[in-house]
Formats: C-alpha cells, sequence, structure tokens
C-alpha cells in the first residue's frame, strides 16, 4: 500500500484496511450487544418492546460479524498483525499476569501488541465463531434436537456475558488512553508512545517484514 | 518478520471453540444443576440482580409492539364478539363481577424458562361462551390485544377445558402492564406464548387463525411437553 511517509515523530501502527475492519466489527460487536440487552434484560425489553425487529437485528448483526476480518484477510498488512498477534515470544510469558498484578506499564516492554491485546484478540475470534455457531442452532431450532438446542442456549447466553464484560474492559482501556484511540482513528502514533507503551515494536522488525516479503512474496500467515 | 514463538492465539481460538462446542453438547445436563443453584442464591439475594442472568429464575418479560400498551382500570373493555348469539363488551369491574377462578400452576416458556407455582385468578373461557351463547358454526377463538400486533388462537374445545381463563389476578395482585393487564389471556396447559397479554378481543370464528408467533413457525396447538418440539413436563395435565 502507497502511503505518505508519516509526520516527523510519528509512524504508522494501522492501515486503512485495519481501521476498516476494526470499525466495522465493532458497529456490528456493539449493535449485537445492543439488542441482545433489549432482548435479554427484563426492564429494556419492557421499554423498547419491537421484538420481532429486534430478533432480525441481532441475528444478522451477530452472523456478519466475521465477515469484515474475512474481507481483511485478503490484505497483507492485516495478516502481518494476526501472526503478530498470534505469536507469543518471550517477553509474552507471565505479561498478562504482571500486567494484572502491577498494571500494563509496571509489566515489562511489549511487542506492537502486548499480551494482553493478544489474548484479548484470540478470545474475541474464538467466542465470536461460538457464538455464530450456537445462533445458528437457535436460529433454525427445527434442524437440531432439544438437548442441542438447550446446550446451545446455555453457551450463548453464559458467553454473552464474558463476551459483555471483556468488551466493557475493552473499551475501558481504550477510553484511559487517548493515543491509542488515535492511532486507531488515523493509523498514526507518535514515536513516543511506540517506544513507552510498545518498546519491542522496532524499526528493524518493518525492515525485516519489507525485507522478507521481497524474498517470499506468499508470505502470509 | 518474527515468525518464531509459539501459536499461542491459534490455541486460545481453538480453545474456546472446543470448550463452546462441549458446552452445547452438555450444557443441558448443566443447566439443571446452574438453575437451581441460582434458584437458591435468589431468594437470599435482596438485589434481584441474579435474576439478570443466565437462568437466573423468573420471568422474562417479551413484547412484539412498539412500547409497553397501557390501558387503567376504567379504560379497559374486553369484548366478545363473532359466531354468538349475545356479543357483549365488559368492563374490568364486569369481569370481577363474575364468578372467579383460581389456579396455581407452573408457567412454562417455549425459550425454556419455568417459573414454579405461579397463581392467576379471573374469569374461565366457558363461562363467557356459555354467557354469550356459541352459535353452531362456532368452531374456535380468535384472541386480539391492545398492543395492536399481539394474536393468539385456541379451538373451542381447548378454551372450554377447566385450566383457560381470562386473568385480572397474578400472586394475589392485579396483573401490571409488564405481565400483560390490567387483562391476560391464561392458557395453563400451553406454553406461554399462549396466553397473550394486554386482551382486548375474543372472536368466535368458524376456523383456527394462527397467531402472531405461529406465522414465525411456533405450534399451533402448543401443549406444554408435547409440541414445539420440546419434552417439559407438563403445566396442567
Amino acid at each position: 500500500m502507497h502511503r505518505p511517509p508519516p509526520e516527523p515523530g510519528e509512524r504508522y501502527r494501522f492501515t486503512v484496511v485495519e481501521r476498516w475492519v476494526h470499525r466495522t466489527t465493532s458497529t456490528l460487536m456493539m449493535t449485537a450487544i445492543v439488542t441482545a440487552a433489549c432482548l435479554y434484560l427484563p426492564f429494556l425489553a419492557e421499554i423498547v418492546g419491537r421484538r420481532r425487529l429486534l430478533v432480525v437485528i441481532h441475528e444478522w448483526s451477530g452472523i456478519l460479524l466475521p465477515a469484515p476480518l474475512l474481507a481483511g484477510i485478503f490484505f497483507r498488512s492485516l495478516r502481518a498483525d494476526l501472526t503478530r498477534l498470534n505469536r507469543f515470544g518471550p517477553q509474552d510469558s507471565g505479561w498478562a499476569w504482571r500486567a494484572v498484578r502491577h498494571g500494563t506499564r509496571a509489566a515489562g516492554p511489549a511487542g506492537k501488541f502486548n499480551a494482553g491485546q493478544k489474548l484479548f484478540s484470540a478470545f474475541i475470534a474464538g467466542a465470536v465463531l461460538v457464538m455464530v455457531g450456537t445462533g445458528l442452532i437457535m436460529w433454525f431450532p427445527h434442524l437440531s434436537a432439544l438437548t442441542v438446542r438447550t446446550g446451545a442456549s446455555f453457551v450463548h447466553d453464559w458467553l454473552a456475558l464474558v463476551v459483555g464484560i471483556l468488551v466493557i474492559g475493552h473499551i475501558r482501556m481504550a477510553l484511559k488512553d487517548p493515543e491509542a484511540r488515535h492511532g486507531m482513528r488515523t493509523g498514526r502514533v507518535s514515536r513516543a508512545w511506540a517506544k513507552r507503551e510498545h518498546a519491542l515494536w522496532t524499526e528493524d522488525e518493518e525492515q525485516g517484514e519489507k525485507h522478507g516479503r521481497e524474498q517470499e512474496p506468499s508470505a502470509g500467515r | 518478520m518474527n515468525k518464531d514463538g509459539r501459536p499461542v492465539g491459534r490455541r486460545v481460538v481453538l480453545g474456546v471453540a472446543a470448550l463452546g462446542a462441549a458446552g452445547v453438547a452438555f450444557g443441558a445436563r448443566f443447566q439443571n444443576g446452574i438453575d437451581s443453584f441460582l434458584a437458591t442464591v435468589d431468594s437470599k439475594d435482596p438485589t434481584g440482580l441474579t435474576g439478570l442472568l443466565p437462568g437466573g429464575g423468573g420471568f422474562q418479560i417479551y413484547n412484539v409492539a412498539d412500547s409497553l400498551p397501557h390501558k387503567s382500570d376504567q379504560d379497559y373493555r374486553l369484548t366478545v364478539d363473532g359466531l354468538v348469539d349475545r356479543p357483549a363488551t365488559y368492563t374490568l369491574a364486569e369481569l370481577r363481577a363474575m364468578p372467579q377462578t383460581t389456579l396455581v400452576k407452573d408457567v412454562q416458556c417455549v425459550t425454556g424458562w419455568r417459573v414454579p407455582d405461579t397463581e392467576f385468578g379471573g374469569v374461565l373461557l366457558s363461562h363467557l361462551l356459555d354467557t354469550a351463547g356459541v352459535r353452531p358454526e362456532g368452531k374456535a377463538l380468535r384472541f386480539t390485544c391492545f398492543d395492536g400486533v399481539y394474536s393468539e388462537s385456541l379451538t373451542l374445545d381447548e378454551a372450554r377445558r377447566p385450566d383457560m381463563m381470562v386473568a385480572h389476578q397474578m400472586n394475589n395482585a392485579p396483573v401490571t402492564d409488564a405481565h400483560g393487564g390490567p387483562v391476560r389471556l391464561y392458557a395453563a396447559p400451553m406454553y406461554f406464548y399462549k396466553s397473550a397479554k394486554w386482551l382486548s378481543g375474543i372472536t368466535v370464528t368458524d376456523r383456527v387463525m394462527p397467531g402472531y408467533w405461529e406465522h414465525y413457525g411456533y405450534d399451533v396447538e402448543a401443549w406444554v411437553g408435547k409440541s414445539n418440539g420440546r419434552n417439559d413436563a407438563p403445566t396442567s395435565p
């Protein structure tokens, strides 16, 4: 992707593709969460009503949740970051535990993504798969036996609670860090922030990436 | 790029997916244990927060209309018409003056939740039908509601059962707006979607006209435990 060099003192963190994948996924996720709350919590259900409409919106926002990421797979920048999220380096072992105990600042240096971000993204990805699967079982109830449907709504309900708490935590972390939000909005972060929050996300890494790409054009994972 | 390191992300994704699949396979067995555990906690929880947890017990409030309908006790009217000799419109006071019946049974929703020993009080449908005088060609009832959207149906034989009533009392208090007050249908032996809230009209028809959810695949004959692919214990055998 061609892009102008960043402002002095800044560096690129996310490409246009990555930001749009994040934007559309978060819109779908919030739609699914808000409609779920209106369907599930009695005091909201009383106020909002319109049950059939809410069900349709919830079903479609839910089933479309994996779509932005699947579309993004066709772009190298996103695949590169998926690889970074997938792999745990030596700096990541114990990082999440240290962050819980002493705060993220005192948990040790991180790469482009810290271990908490890696675990969050992986858990949400798995959870979305499970929510879509169990959601489909409930969407088409005549295709499965009663015990399967009961099991599916059991998983869907409890996992929804976990996902809701995690998403609130994710938003809380973003609210505490304006520069991280700036990075997701514009794609650029200051070098000072990058050094402070992601010390091991080095220029060398990106140089190496470029180099590797020339040698191995199909490197996607 | 650094491709060393363990693929922890992939393991987490697969792990969550595997846990989810196991939950689907065995969740039905867990559910009962968790339900009874939460019921115990709920009975000692003054905040009522456990009621919001999955399977936390109590009623879920379902409403298909745009907003929560409301009619005061004075404004409320119930119309009985269609294939009858004596069509009539009743006020709430007139309904209260009729012979009253009280039923205490479990409420079973088709989505799975069940509320034990719920008391409903009101007038049996059979009394209203006898008062109106059903003509020979009348075969079924169509129920309409003042939310403007919902509708339900029963055959005449079903409606004459001694556990089918027009209820204005629930657990010794007037039926609230959220529960379908001031007057709702209470079809004890059937899944609770049959018990139309905000009941405003009973029309005797010559055939069954399927109700709101029945257009979206729910069974018209909604016997608890014998319909909608479910096997719950009957609420009113």
